[in-house]
């Protein structure tokens, strides 16, 4: 018998829930540090920005409206998941040059990260909401609302917890997104798609594109329907370029300069409170006896 | 003119797999620039901005009306949509609403949308709507006597609200989603050309499914046939489902390639749509921005 040939995987990208090929038909050669061939992967298009764009559109409104519990146990479903898919990420990481040990840790980093906020989904408002003291007759109170969609780079080193670090926060806050993964290490970021794909996430709530961050972000940062964009990078023409852009329909730009993803400062629910708008409200109350200014 | 009527039991068979084929080829061309503005814009001048719900209120009208002169102010020089769609009961406001500027205010009619009633009850209806100012009548025909394969009745009601009409347009509604196959579709199409409509129109946008390519191409081809029999030229109006500005590109590509340029403008071709003018203005202002728009920034209509 012939020695058998092996299946390969096409890694294509996430957008709506799917997995389609980009738009424009073309990809690139993701090699390993060694410079050896890995994958073929999609080199996605400004109109699959646009596409993604839409679909993260179209699920915010289900998303965000959530009860924030029922997000948190989605959150920790894509943790079990996870869990169970170890091996492979760990195999992954380890052909995109990672140690064996490096990636072990990578992974667990991973699995915790989204339980850790999968346990805030439910918590951040308490901390960051509040009551405000008021000279007049009213009840005044802050509260955090999702911005809407949220475009964002992944980092290009630590491709999987970078990713894990980005989305997790953005999406525990009621925003959906789409992200641009690791232009050199792409792999697992297709394959934790597939992992969202099948943990009770609603399709079109995280978008994941394959592709040169030159090329897509300009579209990433003008597009007129995103509310926020995010990005990890340290060019400074790319962050000047970002929120010059961003200014057309005053997006707000967050900018993870030079994060250390693999340690616990990069998880807070600031990361949270990062795409999060605050609406205060007057409630007009009468001046009764317990309600003097203050409350 | 009545021995040119011909058996409408003998109409044409429609080849399903052909028609969605060719339907289907119609998507695959490719407009850029120019080209994709003009036809656009040409998209934008053939709606009739619809709203049919029981829930519209005089309101609810006056701001579609609104919406239909001042289509988006931050881009000069846009054509206005072709009209305005209400029922009845709002002709008069739409009237009132849209003044001189040219847009014409069109009725749905005739126990809209089942078109369940007696006769004399869907030709008081039309007058009603005609004696409010209703420049166009979009009527329904009856399916249910179609189905019992009562040709006739549904003929001599065309007919008869068309002779209503006088000179206002006569709009026919097929509701080719309960019609069931395209050999009914072109056998209605036919009925209804030959009783004196001025357009067919694909549905009521009541039911699913409504407008499609394949389905509005059955209808395009059974104008070509009725204009080589008569020389007389028959208008078309897909309705419900059309809401893409990419989508009613395809729908002129189709109309150019079937029945030519005499039909490309708004005498001969109308879109029933609500949310499709949104999207061709989103579009028109990608075009001209170089950046893809959010619906926050155009007016709900």
């Amino acid at each position: 018998m012939s020695k058998r040939i092996e299946v390969l995987k096409t890694y294509k990208i996430y957008i709506g829930g799917q997995f389609p090929r980009t738009e424009s038909g073309r990809t690139y050669v993701a090699k390993n540090t060694k410079g050896e061939s890995l994958a073929n992967v999609c080199l996605s298009s400004r109109k699959d920005v646009r596409d993604a764009v839409g679909s993260a559109r179209s699920a915010f409104g289900g998303w965000s409206g959530r009860a924030a519990f029922n997000r948190g146990q989605i959150l920790y479903r894509i943790a079990e998941m996870l869990e169970g898919r170890k091996a492979q990420f760990i195999d992954e990481l380890i052909k995109q040059g990672a140690t064996k040990i490096a990636a072990e840790n990578e992974v667990s980093l991973s699995i915790d990260r989204l339980i850790y906020y999968s346990g805030w989904c439910d918590k951040y408002q308490q901390i960051f909401s509040a009551v405000n003291p008021v000279a007049s007759s009213h009840f005044n109170f802050s509260v955090l609302e999702p911005m809407g969609v949220v475009t964002a780079i992944a980092p290009q080193e630590n491709a999987l917890i970078g990713l894990v670090s980005l989305i997790a926060p953005i999406i525990a806050g009621g925003n959906t997104c789409v992200i641009l993964a690791s232009s050199s290490k792409p792999l697992s970021s297709v394959t934790f798609a597939e992992v969202l794909n099948s943990s009770d996430l609603p399709g079109g709530v995280v978008n994941i594109l394959t592709g040169k961050v030159p090329e897509l972000l300009p579209f990433l940062a003008d597009h007129m329907d995103v509310n926020a964009v995010c990005y990890t990078g340290t060019d400074a023409a790319s962050q000047k370029m970002i929120k010059e852009n961003a200014s057309l329909n005053v997006k707000r730009v967050v900018l993870y300069d030079n994060h250390k993803w693999l340690t616990e400062s990069a998880q807070s629910p600031y990361f949270i409170s990062d795409f999060q708008e605050v609406k205060t409200t007057w409630h007009p109350i009468e001046n009764i006896g317990g309600a003097k200014a203050g409350y | 003119m009545n021995n040119l009527i011909p058996d409408f039991t003998q109409t044409p068979r429609i080849d399903q797999v052909g028609v969605e084929e060719r339907a289907a080829r119609f998507t695959k061309r490719s407009l850029k620039n120019d080209t994709k503005i003009n036809g656009l814009k040409l998209a934008l001048n053939m709606i009739d901005l619809t709203t049919l719900e029981g829930k519209d209120t005089d309101g609810k009208v006056k701001q579609l009306c609104y919406k239909a002169r001042h289509l988006h102010d931050a881009y000069p020089g846009l054509p206005t949509v072709a009209a305005v769609c209400v029922y009845p009961s709002m002709v008069k406001v739409a009237k009132q609403a849209l003044g001189d500027s040219g847009i014409k205010v069109a009725s749905v009619s005739t126990a809209f949308p089942s078109g369940q009633a007696p006769k004399d009850v869907k030709i008081r209806d039309t007058k009603f709507a005609l004696q409010n100012g209703a420049d166009e009548i979009d009527m329904v025909i009856s399916r249910g006597k179609f189905h019992q394969g009562e040709y006739n009745f549904v003929f001599d009601e065309i007919a008869a609200i068309k002779e209503v009409c006088g000179d206002a347009t006569l709009k026919v509604i097929l509701e080719t989603g309960e019609l069931g196959t395209y050999d009914k579709v072109r056998r209605a199409s036919d009925i209804a050309m030959y009783a004196g409509a001025d357009f067919i129109k694909t549905s009521t946008g009541k039911i699913s499914p409504a407008a499609t390519m394949p389905v509005t191409l059955v209808m395009l081809e059974a104008i070509r046939d009725f204009y080589y029999k008569t020389g007389k030229r028959i208008s078309m109006k897909p309705a419900g489902g059309i809401s893409k500005a990419k989508l009613a590109l395809h729908y002129l590509v189709m109309l150019n390639e079937v029945l030519g340029e005499a039909w490309m403008n708004n005498q001969y071709f109308r879109f029933g749509a609500s949310s499709l003018a949104n999207d061709i203005l989103m579009q028109l202002m990608k075009q001209r921005t170089g950046v893809y728009q959010s619906a926050d920034y155009f007016s709900n209509d």
